[in-house]
């Protein structure tokens, strides 16, 4: 059974790419979603394997164990997710609906998924190296995928960026790769086996070397400050399910790469100087977080600073190295990736209902998104660590771990910072979830350059034209034989939606898309599990993952992937 | 224990002078296309040296690797940077943030830091050529200055090129054992990493209409 779930996980987004290559349109979106969901299904089935301690494996290249597992949950949980709610967000713009753009979209979204869901399961530092590169430069062509010059320059800082960052992580793993040769005296295999089997011959100044290089290289990618500028970038101007996979899932990919590093430096030099590395970028990272907060003007690039401010809290999770920190870290990795899933989503609703991610310009989502609005207001909470939901257990945990190691000060300044990010964050999403509606302001007439008219006839003209145009769409949609399926469930919502430019004033009740609020719903319904009651399977997955990273598993030195004590 | 001859210590060696002096070479010169061809020599350095990684080891599929780094590195990736600049219409790069001399200061002070930083390693093995590793990693945070003092997407992606150029010798001279498999996979990774630059560029030569990075100061807060 381990072996037929494995083989799904590496096999079914691959064939899906293969599919959304190959006929685009409607067959690509199918192939996208019952890729998600049968990955995501195949991860949920290693749970109980991974929980029993049993390790992963599937020929010399790909190995794993309960920390694998638990990694690729959230970019499964996340490839499901984002497929369903591309179809309805893809369904939104003639342009993004063609079927060379859905073509070269979800081949990039299903490989883009694929390199992430086998990062945890690739055996050895070099291939969990090669893996996250294939997600970079993937994802950096899906942040340019609208083809604007916001998103053309984010793809550029974003792959210039994060390549410089690869290269110093690659640095490190070569480095940790020549202690292996010079303490086993030969050349040395790929696989996390031979590496962790001479462990205790590494040169200790070569390993702490590597692991500065792999905390500040993968610590790119994950967002950690001071080398996480292309973050708001990329995360503000890529597609919205892009968005949504790049800080819930690529962001932790990146985390467990420095996890295994972890993993060998605190058997070679001792956890001390690994939680002291990771306190430092902790801090900064959610210190620079919480004031960027205070002050942002775009919904998506606030939320881009929020995953910053959570990735600042992980990281300071594994400095404290208490056991119930670790599974706080944890259960904050899982429970970020469903809240940041389901409060990108539902940005993305606002703003092809609204056509603007300016929050300044947003007001009265509760009232005009009878769902989507109360949901993203759950994920706000639920970022804010408000129970009952995931994050608020997991940062407990956090902080009873910090309390636990005599790290009350930390503890402290973690509580004082997460408050500050909680004022940002809420200041800035009640004024556009709950104010009423209203017309568009002085500002906002300029913005939308509605000619010289007088506002009250632009606003008419221009919605009357909507509707024409909204018809006429879905007359033509019909015609053409695109109404049915998934995509016309998801376009045959839309005219009784969509708002037009600077009207939210104006605007009908109504969901833009039935599949962009599925995925929210589930998401919120898992927060809510994981802060009310972890179920017992999952639980002991977690303790098993804890206990790896711990190091000590029944008194003995844990190797990873070897099982060796 | 495998001891590595001593024409695999010298050619090392060799090839991470050559390697790093073109990275020097690269970070003052005007003309792309000098850069390209820069770039051109130092993959053809980093090729010389995996043909005799793969004879002092006896180790016949390496030569794949060493026909695949040629293609890749010495043809297909200046091919595309060429390509581009053929398009754009545009050869000099006009684009130091600091003046050549400055530059050259920087990257010096950066390069002894990581020479310095790996002697201090005290790598002192008959299986490592140290030395070698120590020009490597001055190279690599050469190309770092590369990168950020040059404000034009050629360079910068040269820069990043050659970056993976001393990363990759620094994991020839190191751990030779790594297998040819994972050495394809590196080149693999390369090949996608040329294709999205160059994607990237066009994108971007094509929206602002010059490679400058100048006009990539909109996304700010």
């Amino acid at each position: 059974m381990q072996l037929v779930l494995i083989l799904l996980i590496f096999g079914i987004p691959i064939l899906a790419a293969i599919a959304s290559l190959a006929f685009g349109g409607r067959i690509a979106a199918v192939a996208t979603v019952v890729g998600g969901v049968v990955t995501f299904a195949a991860c949920l089935g290693l749970i109980g394997d991974g929980g029993r301690g049993e390790h992963l494996s599937l020929g010399p290249w790909i190995s794993g164990d309960a920390l694998s597992v638990v990694f690729s949950l959230v970019v499964g949980g996340l490839y499901a997710g984002s497929a369903v709610y591309s179809v309805g967000y893809l369904a939104q713009h003639s342009g993004r609906s063609s079927k060379r753009f859905t073509r070269r979209y979800y081949l990039g979204l299903n490989i883009f998924c694929w390199a992430m869901v086998i990062v945890p399961l690739v055996n050895g530092l070099a291939l969990i190296w090669v893996t996250i590169e294939i997600t970079t430069v993937v994802s950096a062509l899906l942040v340019a995928a609208d083809g604007t010059e916001s998103s053309a320059e984010a793809a550029w800082k974003y792959i210039l960026i994060a390549s410089m960052g690869l290269g110093i992580a690659l640095l490190g793993t070569v480095i940790a790769y020549a202690a292996g040769v010079l303490a086993s005296g030969h050349s040395l295999g790929i696989g996390f086996a031979p590496l962790f089997g001479v462990s205790q011959k590494l040169s200790p100044s070569m390993i702490r070397l590597a692991f500065v290089l792999a905390v500040l290289g993968y610590g790119t990618k994950m967002g950690l400050a001071p080398v996480h500028t292309w973050l708001p970038d990329a995360h503000s101007e890529a597609p919205t399910p892009i968005s949504a996979l790049l800080s819930g899932a690529l962001l932790a990919v990146s985390f467990y790469a420095i996890l295994r590093f972890w993993q060998l430096s605190r058997i070679v030099i001792g956890a001390t100087f690994c939680r002291d590395v990771l306190l430092g970028f902790g801090i900064l990272s959610l210190l620079l977080a919480s004031l960027y907060l205070l002050s942002q003007k775009d919904v998506k690039r606030m939320f881009a600073y929020s995953s910053i401010e959570h990735m600042g809290i992980v990281a300071i999770g594994m400095s404290f190295a208490a056991p119930i920190a670790i599974t706080g870290v944890l259960l904050q990795v899982i429970s970020h990736a469903a809240a940041k899933g389901t409060a990108f989503f539902g940005a993305g609703v606002i703003k092809e209902k609204m056509h603007t991610k300016e929050m300044s310009k947003l007001s009265g989502g509760m009232r005009l998104l009878p769902w989507s609005g109360p949901l993203l207001m759950l994920a706000v909470l639920v970022l804010s660590a408000l129970p009952p939901f995931g994050i608020f257990r997991s940062e407990f945990m956090i902080v009873a771990g910090g309390l636990q190691s005599s790290k009350d000060g930390l503890a402290a300044v973690l509580i004082v910072l997460v408050t500050l990010a909680f004022l940002g964050i809420s200041w800035s999403t009640t004024r556009m979830l709950l104010l009423p509606p209203e017309e568009a302001d002085e500002s906002a007439h300029d913005f939308f350059d509605l000619q010289g008219l007088p506002a009250p006839m632009a606003h008419t003209d221009r919605e009357d034209e909507h509707d024409r145009l909204a018809r006429d769409w879905e007359i033509a949609e019909v015609l053409e034989g695109e109404s049915s399926g998934m995509v016309g469930v998801a376009k045959l919502s839309m005219s009784a939606a969509k708002v037009p430019a600077g009207e939210i004033g104006k605007a009908r009740r109504g969901e833009i898309s039935t599949l962009m609020v599925v995925p929210m719903i589930v998401f919120i319904f898992i927060l809510l599990l994981l802060g009310v009651h972890v179920p017992g399977s999952f639980a002991h997955l977690l303790s098993r993952a804890t206990s790896e990273l711990d190091g000590r598993l029944g008194g003995s030195v844990y190797h990873p992937m070897t099982g060796a004590r | 224990m495998f001891v590595p001859p001593p024409i695999l210590t010298s050619t090392a060696e060799v090839v991470a002078v050559v390697v790093l002096l073109a990275t020097f070479g690269m970070l003052r010169a005007p003309l792309m296309t000098s850069q390209i061809n820069l770039y051109r020599l130092q993959s053809l350095a980093v090729t010389a040296l995996v043909v005799v990684v793969g004879a002092t080891h006896g180790l016949v599929g390496i030569y794949i690797l060493a026909v695949a780094s040629f293609v890749l590195k010495v043809i297909v990736v200046p091919a595309v940077i060429l390509s581009l600049l053929g398009e754009a219409d545009s050869n000099i790069a006009h684009s130091n943030v600091l003046k050549v001399p400055s530059m050259v200061l920087v990257a010096l002070v950066v390069s002894l830091f990581g020479f310095i930083t790996i002697d201090a390693l005290h790598l002192r093995s008959a299986t490592l050529p140290a030395p070698a590793l120590g020009i490597a990693v001055a190279a690599t945070l050469v190309a770092f200055v590369i990168i950020v003092f040059r404000s034009d997407v050629i360079s910068q992606a040269m820069g990043f090129f050659s970056l993976e150029n001393a990363v990759s010798m620094a994991s020839l001279t190191v751990a030779t054992a790594v297998p040819l498999v994972m050495e394809l996979a590196f080149l693999f990774d390369l090949l996608v990493a040329v294709v999205a630059f160059g994607m990237l560029m066009r994108v971007h030569h094509r929206r602002s209409g010059t490679l400058s990075t100048d006009p990539l100061d909109r996304l700010r807060g």
